[in-house]
């Protein structure tokens, strides 16, 4: 569990990046991070490895208060993935994955063993691993820069906008691998984006930011959107442009019974299927993400 | 062309690699030369490295760095030489006027150096030093196994400025006293030996010119591998310097400012 208490972070030019923010991440689920550029939130993200020190409040792992902990120290223990995979272009890509380990002097032949078999963890090819970044695509890349936040095994993920910079289909690809490996790993992710659909995607908790850190509104995804807290949160994910308000089309007929939604613009946005001629209706509930729904093991994070 | 001809056979002549007319051969000449380099080149880089690191690494005090450069690029050698002989004075053990020579060359090979040390840190792309960061290198593991490798073709470029500058401007020592491959051209003045004169300057032409191609050739190798290698340049293996050169310079990254 990482907690934010009362947090703000003041730059000496006078801009509070971040004023008086708290919130509890909790253990093994996702948190994402949502708002536009400038808004704090990557200055949040990297508060938690003490890349940013804030200016007052206190933020604690494991109710640890981590400024007592040494920034090198805490950086090895939690994983970092970023944007364009800030990946080391003259090491190979197994001396990359297995950085972390070799900083923290793991014999090299376990090292590379172990980064091998992360290779196989995010999906790579092992053929991979002795070619350099340079050569590989950027959502190979990307998966490279998530294997090496993942070598030490660290219980914290921190993301930092890391599909930013792929195209779609590879962005789409890589988010299901991230919510593959959240299930599998059962790691505390926090992910930053400013894009709302993939905070929707892959939140557990959803955390919509406006400028200076102030929370728009925290909650799992449906609680967003069944009820918005504000015309803010409301603009931000669609709501008021009708993106997200769907209703049964009454002009084309789909296959069989299935129904044709089309949002408040008129256009098309997805079809119901209606299995055994009924409406589905009900317990069709977005994903099952309920917090009972894993054994909720607080205090580990 | 005559000249330059009675030059060449005036090194040809077998005689002149071990005495001439004023004692010195060019063989005695030729070391007392490198030698005078080599001590000079060792101080500077003694100085220049560790300050252009530090510049490089932490972006501090790069204004005050490049306006002492200016003043040491803008001094006039010979005359600082000579002034620094006059109140220099000799130490025991130590050649006489030894010291003001090094003293001037390092003056004189500093700036080079010190800002292909810290252009070398700064072209190094931000984002790499932040994720180095991020995933728990020191400050000093980030300068040794990132900024340095990346680096290190702009920091020998400097070195390789530094170098040509000294092993070139070590020749004006022999103007007062000092025995280096310049004896050749005072001595040949001196006498109106203009064979010798033109032997003096093909010597020291030549010399710059081996030290600048075997640090050129070391520039080429320490381009790391995978810095070259980009997804779509594979086969182009010339473009090596120039990518390394191209790395991109950035701003820290920050959010919310």
């Amino acid at each position: 569990m990482i907690e934010f208490k009362s947090v703000s972070k003041l730059y000496p030019d006078g801009t509070r990046a971040v004023d008086d923010f708290s919130v509890i991440i909790p253990s093994r689920k996702t948190t994402v991070f949502v708002g536009s550029s400038g808004c704090g939130k990557t200055t949040l993200l990297r508060m938690i490895n003490r890349m940013v020190d804030p200016t007052s409040g206190t933020i604690e792992i494991d109710s640890r208060d981590i400024a007592q902990t040494e920034p090198v120290r805490l950086r090895r223990s939690i994983g970092y993935v970023m944007q364009n995979s800030g990946l080391l272009p003259h090491r190979k890509v197994i001396d990359n994955v297995a950085t972390v380990l070799l900083l923290t002097k793991v014999p090299k032949a376990e090292a590379y063993e172990r980064a091998l078999t992360l290779l196989d963890t995010v999906g790579l090819d092992r053929v991979l691993a002795n070619r350099y970044p340079g050569e590989l695509s950027g959502g190979q890349q990307q998966r490279v820069g998530v294997a090496r936040g993942l070598a030490a095994d660290p219980n914290i993920l921190l993301m930092d906008e890391p599909f930013g910079a792929v195209d779609p289909i590879v962005r789409t690809e890589l988010q299901a691998e991230t919510m593959r490996l959240q299930r599998e790993l059962d790691k505390t992710i926090v992910f930053v984006t400013h894009d709302i659909d993939e905070a929707f995607l892959l939140g557990d908790q959803v955390i919509i930011l406006e400028k200076g850190a102030r929370i728009a509104q925290k909650g799992t995804p449906e609680e967003i959107l069944a009820r918005p807290a504000s015309d803010f949160v409301a603009s931000f994910i669609g709501a008021e442009r009708g993106k997200r308000r769907l209703t049964v089309s009454s002009g084309v007929q789909a296959n069989g019974d299935d129904l044709v939604l089309v949002d408040a613009g008129g256009y098309a946005a997805g079809v119901i299927a209606a299995p055994d001629g009924k409406l589905a209706t009900g317990n069709a509930s977005p994903k099952s993400r309920s917090v009972s729904n894993k054994t909720s093991q607080a205090g580990d994070a | 062309m005559d000249l330059i001809i009675q030059g060449f056979a005036w090194i040809f002549t077998p005689a002149h690699w071990t005495t001439t007319v004023f004692g010195t051969g060019i063989l005695d000449a030729l070391t007392q030369h490198l030698i005078l380099t080599g001590i000079s080149l060792f101080f500077t880089i003694l100085i220049a490295i560790p300050i252009g690191f530090y510049i490089g690494h932490t972006g501090r005090g790069r204004g005050i760095a490049i306006i002492l450069s200016n003043v040491a690029r803008a001094l006039p050698t010979l005359g600082l030489l000579s002034v620094l002989i006059l109140f220099i004075p000799d130490v025991a053990g130590i050649p006489s006027n030894y010291i003001p020579n090094i003293v001037v060359f390092v003056l004189l090979g500093i700036p080079a150096l010190l800002a292909g040390a810290y252009a070398g840190l700064e072209s190094v792309d931000r984002q790499t030093i932040d994720a180095a960061r991020a995933v728990g290198m020191t400050e000093w593991q980030i300068l040794q196994k990132v900024e340095i490798p990346l680096g290190a073709a702009l920091i020998v470029g400097g070195l390789r400025a530094t170098s040509l500058q000294l092993v070139s401007t070590v020749t004006i020592s022999s103007l007062l006293g000092q025995v280096s491959l310049g004896s050749f051209i005072s001595n040949g003045v001196a006498t109106n030996d203009y064979p010798q004169m033109m032997a003096g300057a093909i010597l020291v032409a030549a010399l710059a010119l081996i030290i600048d191609g075997l640090l050129a050739v070391v520039q080429r190798f320490v381009v790391p591998r995978g810095v070259s290698r980009g997804a779509n340049d594979r086969r182009n293996t010339t473009a090596r310097g120039r990518k390394a050169a191209a790395a991109t310079q950035g701003t820290p990254i920050t959010e919310g400012i």
